[in-house]
């Protein structure tokens, strides 16, 4: 989960990270009484899970609680990257002499963590990266010994930070890691961190994501997830505990384990260049069980997105046998009808594995005229996107 | 021989009283695994169709001599289920549990290499098969006769897909190394181990978007893989920006592509199939003309 600024910042002040003050708000009466409170010059800062957000306007500086309230009447509503400002964070403007880099990540390919610094902030650390590589000190960080007092120092000195910010910025990066220990974040990047004239080092923006396996262990958490953007079938699906996400096109897509839907999602892709480009309309896991409940709920949603046309099902039975599976999409089907609404949307089923003979036996026999049985992978993506551009006809 | 696992493997179950635990036992124990005990802290006596169950890892290997353990329980107890294994000097560790937070992950893993001792497979991984000597996990224990084609895999069902397709030339050993952003045994490990293998003769290593294993396995193969790889990548229709299933399964920005995983490995004279039936076309052409 990506969190917002004023989240991160959150975060960020729970352990200790200095954070200049600030109030998100949601209305402009709002924004004029939290500039007001403040007391001093603020920024008024939209609130968005995107980057860009000074270049595309949503950031804007406020002398007084008057042009906080102007800055928020534009920002909010404002379209950054395609997501609708619905909150800005004024905080108070802070006068910066230099600004840095610190950041900690998961570091997949060596399996730690890595903190990344540069005394050169300000800029987007992608570009940094490629411009002045020399400059983004990168220094391992070991899971288990995590950010020691010398550790912070060893970043701390790779980056280059002058004597007069050193201890802030070792003590910075001590309350930056315990985010990542702490909280479970993969990643947390402040950038700029700031020095002021007057010597203090503050974190003027963050950027935190959170691992969801972790949720279970912090109950507060619960309190950072929004629905903003998020599709309204995808939420649905969310609630019913399904692996789903929507995709734009039109063929509808269940399958058990996730590589096995991500490759059928391409097969389809595949196939359905030959008939006027059709694509498929979803990533739905129902997981190795495939039971007839979690069938019903995924043919439920799948079926309920009005941009479906056709359904595939590609099943490969391990340790569930295709009998089962086959029973399983009956049974899915009965339910939905009882649930109210016939099955009229045409459903390609391929099942293979454990028990195949069986289960196809099951499905055949059972002569739902929706429920098309085809023999592989391949074959069966060919004939969902077929029927999904309606150029054939349903069995 | 093979890799991993072979008729030696002397099996433990972490989380053997539990449900999955209990049904995974008797599904390995009829492909042939010799499983030797359970662990359960505080079910320590107790027995599961015959299976002695014991308080901790350090008894069961005491009093069984077990050299693999398979990881079945919650996520909240896996990293001391992990730990426990690696004190207990256990040389292969095999961890099912999906929903591991990674930092959890990130502290075991490196747990496991500091003691020199202990191999970390997955975690959110199917297991592995040697088929006809041992089978530690959830895959099927009957998809595929023994043969002598290796296999490596994030994924588990497109594993099984894999062994169904050709198993009329039948597997050396099948490794589902998991789809978490951090694994203890990687593509990597496993072409390397493949390579060293007289009972393999050809590889086939399956991939998925996210994170650059393909793209370093690529590199791998070119100076260290002289036996025949055949490729296969998932995820190439998947949207920037969404997790796919699995944990690791991810593109974020340009990285992790299907797409850039598939040309680095073309470029250093991977095969790599379109679909998993191309793939399977592939490997069978290999297998014909060695």
């Amino acid at each position: 989960m990506d969190l917002y600024e004023y989240q991160a910042k959150h975060l960020f002040g729970k352990h200790g990270v200095p954070v200049v003050p600030g109030e998100v708000v949601v209305t402009v009466d709002a924004a004029h009484e939290a500039a007001r409170k403040i007391g001093t010059a603020v920024m008024v800062k939209a609130q968005v899970k995107a980057g860009g957000r000074g270049k595309a306007g949503g950031v804007k500086y406020a002398p007084t609680p008057d042009d906080a309230a102007e800055h928020a009447r534009n920002i909010l509503g404002m379209e950054i990257k395609g997501l609708t400002v619905e909150k800005v964070l004024v905080t108070e403007a802070a006068d910066i002499a230099d600004e840095y880099y610190v950041s900690f990540l998961l570091d997949r390919a060596n399996r730690s963590y890595l903190a990344m610094a540069s005394v050169e902030g300000g800029m987007e650390i992608e570009e940094l990266a490629v411009e002045r590589p020399e400059a983004l000190a990168r220094i391992r960080v070991d899971a288990i010994d995590g950010v020691t007092p010398a550790k912070a120092a060893e970043i701390a000195d790779a980056a280059g930070f002058g004597a007069d910010v050193r201890d802030q910025v070792i003590a910075i990066l001590q309350q930056l890691w315990r985010v990542v220990a702490e909280e479970d974040a993969t990643l947390v990047e402040v950038n700029p961190l700031v020095r002021t004239p007057e010597n203090r080092v503050v974190a003027l923006d963050g950027k935190v994501t959170l691992d969801d396996n972790a949720n279970y262990r912090h109950a507060s958490h619960i309190d950072f997830a929004d629905v903003q953007g998020v599709d309204p079938i995808e939420l649905r699906a969310h609630e019913l505990g399904l692996n789903y996400v929507k995709l734009d096109g039109e063929v509808g897509i269940i399958g058990n384990g996730a590589g096995l839907v991500m490759s059928t999602l391409d097969v389809v892709a595949y196939a359905g260049e030959e008939f006027g480009g059709v694509k498929p309309a979803n990533f739905l896991d129902i997981g190795g069980g495939a039971s007839a409940e979690v069938m019903a709920n995924g043919l439920d949603i799948v079926l309920g997105d009005p941009n479906v046309k056709a359904v595939f099902v590609n099943v490969f039975g391990g340790i569930t046998s295709c009998d089962a599976v086959a029973n399983g999409v009956i049974q899915a089907i009965a339910m939905l009808e009882t649930r109210g609404g016939a099955v009229t949307k045409p459903i390609v089923c391929r099942i293979d594995g454990n028990n195949a003979i069986e289960g196809r036996r099951i499905l055949t026999e059972a002569g739902l005229a929706v429920v098309e049985l085809v023999e592989t992978m391949d074959e069966a993506a060919r004939r969902v996107a077929e029927l999904a551009s309606g150029a054939g006809k349903a069995a | 021989m093979a890799i991993f696992i072979n008729s030696d493997s002397r099996v433990l179950v972490q989380g053997i009283t539990g449900s999955e635990g209990t049904k995974h036992s008797r599904l390995m124990r009829a492909a042939g695994t010799n499983i030797v005990g359970g662990v359960t802290p505080g079910k320590g006596g107790q027995d599961v169709d015959g299976v002695p169950v014991f308080n901790s890892v350090a008894d069961a290997v005491e009093a069984t001599g077990a050299n693999v353990s398979v990881v079945f329980v919650p996520p909240k107890f896996t990293r001391g289920a992990v730990i426990e294994t690696v004190d207990a000097g256990v040389p292969l560790c095999v961890v099912i549990t999906e929903g591991v937070p990674v930092f959890d992950t990130a502290e075991f893993f490196q747990y496991a290499q500091n003691s020199g001792t202990t191999r970390l497979i997955g975690p959110n991984c199917p297991g592995l098969i040697t088929p006809g000597q041992s089978n530690v996990g959830i895959i099927p224990g009957d998809i595929t006769p023994p043969g002598r084609i290796g296999l490596v895999s994030k994924s588990g069902t497109l594993t099984y897909q894999m062994m169904y397709e050709l198993r009329d030339f039948g597997f050396s050993t099948a490794v589902g190394i998991g789809g978490d952003p951090i694994i203890g045994t990687t593509h990597i490990d496993c072409l390397a181990a493949f390579e060293a293998d007289p009972d393999t003769d050809a590889i086939v290593m399956i991939g998925e978007i996210g994170g650059d294993a393909e793209e370093r396995a690529a590199a791998f193969i070119k100076e260290n893989v002289s036996k025949p790889v055949v490729g296969y990548v998932a995820g190439f229709t998947a949207p920037e920006g969404k997790t796919m299933g699995h944990a690791g399964a991810i593109v974020s920005g340009s990285a992790g592509t299907a797409a850039a995983k598939q040309e680095a490995l073309e470029a250093v004279g991977v095969k790599v199939g379109r679909t998993p039936s191309a793939t399977a076309a592939l490997m069978r052409t290999i297998m014909q003309s060695l």
